[in-house]
């Protein structure tokens, strides 16, 4: 409340202008399909968008998510209980496995597969390599969950006589239903988004198809139209959350902290239990090892061409670090209002925000080259462009890391510099700012995972020259020459690594542990 | 510890920016928008800045998103050198009147039918189609006798070809041609009944050679290439060249031209020249392309079929359509 006060003190800081500003241009790529839409006029645009083809992609592209999701829904409760409330021996080691596979970029493991089964193709095939790909984004928040759930709940559903299934069909899982739904939307995003995961494997969808009209006809109005019925479909994705998701209350209310969660003994079951993360691990982590190995034994040391290698290196880390530093620095202002002043407007703004981070890469790519292209040349194929790009697609990332530790950090620090004399600016920067750093960091690191495995946008927007690790891969992969690609998918796995174990100790404390 | 850490963190990225930031900035010579193979044109940047001194930086990507790139692009283009591996991209560009004339030096060492009467681009290299087959599965007497003959129901479910790419796309454009939009139209529908989309030719070859489908039309040195590597993926691979005039005998005509916007025209028009002269015509020969070497009195990979046997149909390709054939596959519902 006091917060609050202090904000109507004076309405629309240099702040919320900022994140203003910061919002609408974030809307850039959405209005643009919109106005591209306008100006090819109704007719082309009926005839682009009703015939057979898009129907196939739509049906591709539906019976993917209506599959994918839920094998990973149950896929993540049943790990996550395993590892957070049984007596699963070795319960840690496989929880951060669980989170492990998001080390591999969704294409790395397509390639594996594809060297181990080469004639996969197909839906089942998509989905096999995307429900392995993706599920860790429904197992970190559900594991998160479960690990804060009150175990009294359950204790007096269970005094009144429920079996222990039931108490957990019950009680336990509609509390999960947050992070299931949150989950699941990541998951079906990024099935949505996903290109390189289904090109291996010939299975078609919006994105395939967005991609092979572009490389047919750059920017022509069929790509554009593709992009637009894709971006209703993410549309369609985040109103189907917001419907499940509810409004039912799940905070624990009453004194005193929840007591420790007892596990249950699996006794008898343990070894068909242990089965199944034995079985995950050697499929999403096994099996791409494996096939990496192979082919860099196959290869020997002719592949691994140093200076080659060393510049795509360099090269992406560049990338993955201005892209996180600039993601950082456009969420601050938004972060910082969503804390300190929230109201309708921010959460329009935010809402912003999310919506563009929704977006596949290849939309935001496509509208950034035609708008630069016809608008403003002298930042087509710059730095400034892409980086504009990455900020635009992983800003929610940044924002959601940032959020948390502002609001650690308390108010009145910022208040009291700023009656010692500092002015706004200098007094934000030197409390919450420095305090928020944590948060910083760990935002910025999943940003930079997610531009290191960024492949459509990079390919599309990036100035000449450059080659990012990700491209490299691709490129040695597109010629069949799967031996050659091995080192740039182990530099990409060994750098997302440490990052992947941030994001897993991150969701740890985030559970108070 | 915390602002340490985060000290830490903006040096790194301030000395990564200054190692990395300069190398992907482009520090003078030319800009070359590559649609070939990117180990043919590595070769003959290696060799022309080897010889010349001029630098070269490469933008790899496709035919006809680059074409179109560079219409949209217009006059602000960037690139200074445009290099195919088909003609009708050329042709795309050479029709906004995006191309300045190639030096006469350099069509001088091309012969006519390998070039445009325009002069606005010239040949680079050559390449043939051919039906691909799993020797296994298919006979000689079982093979089609004419790309055409791939639309009959016959052939459901048994060959495969890789649509969106432009090599393809330059083999549907001949049909055009040579059989008129209606007979395009009807080819490529029944086409999408028939055939199993692969991306890239590479990998329809990989299938084709593995059994899980009977043939592939693709270009012939696919195999020529991984048969020079490990020949894991041609092992059971036959070539089944239609000749006889076939619009599946087209020979494509890989394109190099220097675009009218050039701020370096002079080196942009050197590189073309070194690529057709003997230097970059050798790197086809010896090299591990086996792509077809055009220029005159150039020799090709000695383990190709020659050029003059494969009884190519006459395919102006000045009048190549790409943007007619996106249309009509995007209508057949291809793209």
């Amino acid at each position: 409340m006091v917060a609050g006060q202090w904000t109507r003190r004076r309405p629309i800081s240099w702040i919320s202008l900022a994140a203003i500003l910061i919002s609408l241009f974030s809307l850039l790529p959405l209005a643009f399909i919109i106005w591209i839409a306008v100006q090819t006029g109704w007719e082309t645009v009926s005839a682009l968008v009703f015939r057979p083809r898009v129907g196939e992609l739509l049906v591709n592209t539906l019976l993917l998510v209506v599959l994918a999701v839920p094998i990973c829904i149950v896929l993540s409760v049943a790990l996550a209980w395993l590892t957070e409330r049984s007596s699963l021996p070795g319960a840690r080691l496989w929880a951060w496995l669980s989170v492990a596979p998001l080390a591999i970029p969704a294409f790395v493991h397509s390639y594996a597969w594809i060297t181990l089964v080469p004639g996969l193709h197909g839906l089942w095939a998509g989905v096999l390599v995307s429900v392995l790909a993706y599920f860790p984004f429904l197992y970190l928040p559900v594991a998160a969950a479960l690990r804060r759930l009150d175990p009294a709940l359950e204790d007096a559903a269970a005094a009144v006589g429920l079996g222990p299934w039931r108490v957990f069909w019950r009680v336990a899982l509609p509390q999960l239903r947050l992070a299931i739904c949150g989950g699941s939307l990541l998951v079906g995003l990024h099935l949505l988004a996903e290109y390189g995961l289904y090109v291996f494997i010939r299975f078609d969808t919006f994105t395939t198809a967005i991609v092979d009209q572009f490389q047919s006809t750059f920017n022509g109005p069929a790509a554009n139209m593709l992009a637009a019925v894709l971006v209703t479909c993410c549309f369609v994705l985040l109103g189907i959350e917001v419907l499940v998701r509810g409004e039912e209350r799940y905070a624990r209310v009453g004194s005193g902290a929840a007591r420790q969660q007892q596990r249950t003994r699996l006794g008898r079951a343990t070894i068909p239990c242990l089965a199944l993360p034995v079985v995950i691990t050697l499929l999403a982590l096994g099996v791409p090892f494996l096939t990496i190995g192979r082919w860099l034994v196959a290869g020997g040391a002719d592949v691994w061409r140093l200076d080659e290698i060393g510049l795509a290196l360099g090269q992406t880390l560049f990338l993955a670090l201005a892209g996180a530093l600039l993601a950082t620095i456009a969420a601050m202002p938004m972060a910082w209002i969503s804390i300190r002043a929230p109201g309708p407007l921010q959460r329009l703004l935010e809402g912003c925000n999310y919506i563009v981070g929704s977006l596949p890469g290849v939309v935001v790519a496509l509208a950034l080259v035609t708008i630069t292209v016809r608008i403003a040349l002298p930042l087509y194929q710059t730095l400034f462009t892409i980086l504009v790009a990455y900020a635009l697609m992983f800003l929610p990332r940044a924002l959601i890391s940032l959020r948390a530790s502002i609001a650690q950090a308390p108010v009145e620090l910022e208040r009291a510099a700023a009656s010692l004399g500092r002015s706004p600016l200098k007094a934000l920067w030197s409390t919450t700012i420095r305090l928020s750093a944590p948060g910083a960091a760990a935002g910025m690191a999943l940003v930079a995972l997610g531009i290191m495995n960024e492949l459509t946008a990079t390919q599309m927007l990036a100035p000449n020259g450059t080659r990012t690790l990700a491209m490299a891969f691709w490129a040695h992969s597109g010629e069949i020459d799967y031996a050659s690609a091995a080192p740039y998918a182990l530099i990409m796995v060994a750098m997302s690594l440490p990052l992947t174990w941030l994001l897993y100790i991150q969701s740890k404390r985030m559970a108070g542990r | 510890m915390k602002y340490a850490l985060s000290a830490l963190a903006s040096a790194t990225a301030l000395a990564i920016s200054l190692i990395a930031g300069p190398a992907m900035a482009q520090d003078g010579g030319i800009v070359v928008y590559n649609a070939q193979h990117e180990s043919l044109t590595d070769a003959w940047v290696e060799g022309f800045t080897k010889e010349t001194g001029i630098k070269v930086t490469v933008r790899h990507g496709g035919d006809s998103d680059f074409s179109n790139q560079i219409v949209a692009e217009g006059a602000a283009s960037p690139a200074d050198v445009f290099l195919t591996e088909n003609s009708p991209a050329m042709v795309l560009v050479e029709s906004a009147g995006l191309f300045a004339p190639v030096d006469a030096e350099t069509l001088a060492q091309v012969p006519q039918e390998y070039q445009p009467s325009s002069g606005k681009w010239v040949g680079i290299a050559a390449r043939s189609t051919v039906f691909v087959y799993n020797k296994t599965k298919l006979t000689a007497e079982q093979l089609p006798k004419s790309l055409l003959d791939l639309a009959d129901p016959s052939w459901k479910g048994r060959w495969a070809a890789s649509p969106s790419g432009a090599d393809f796309q330059a083999i549907v454009s001949a049909v055009l041609q040579l059989k008129g939009e209606a007979a395009t139209a009807d080819w490529l529908k029944a086409m999408k009944e028939n055939f199993t989309a692969y991306k890239g030719n590479s990998t329809v070859m990989k299938a084709v050679n593995a059994g899980e489908i009977e043939g592939g039309v693709i270009y012939h040195y696919y195999y020529y290439g991984d048969q020079a590597k490990t020949g894991e993926n041609s092992k059971n691979i036959g070539l089944h060249y239609f000749k006889n005039q076939d619009p599946g005998a087209f020979v494509s005509v890989s394109g190099g031209g220097v675009l009218a916007s050039s701020k370096h025209p002079k080196e942009a028009q050197a590189f073309l020249k070194w690529v057709t002269g003997k230097g970059g015509q050798d790197v086809l020969k010896t090299g591990n392309s086996f792509e077809y070497a055009v220029g005159k009195g150039a020799e090709s990979n000695p383990a190709l079929v020659p050029l003059a046997d494969l009884q190519a149909p006459k395919v102006d390709a000045t009048t190549l359509n790409s943007k007619k054939v996106t249309d009509l596959m995007t209508a057949a519902g291809l793209l």
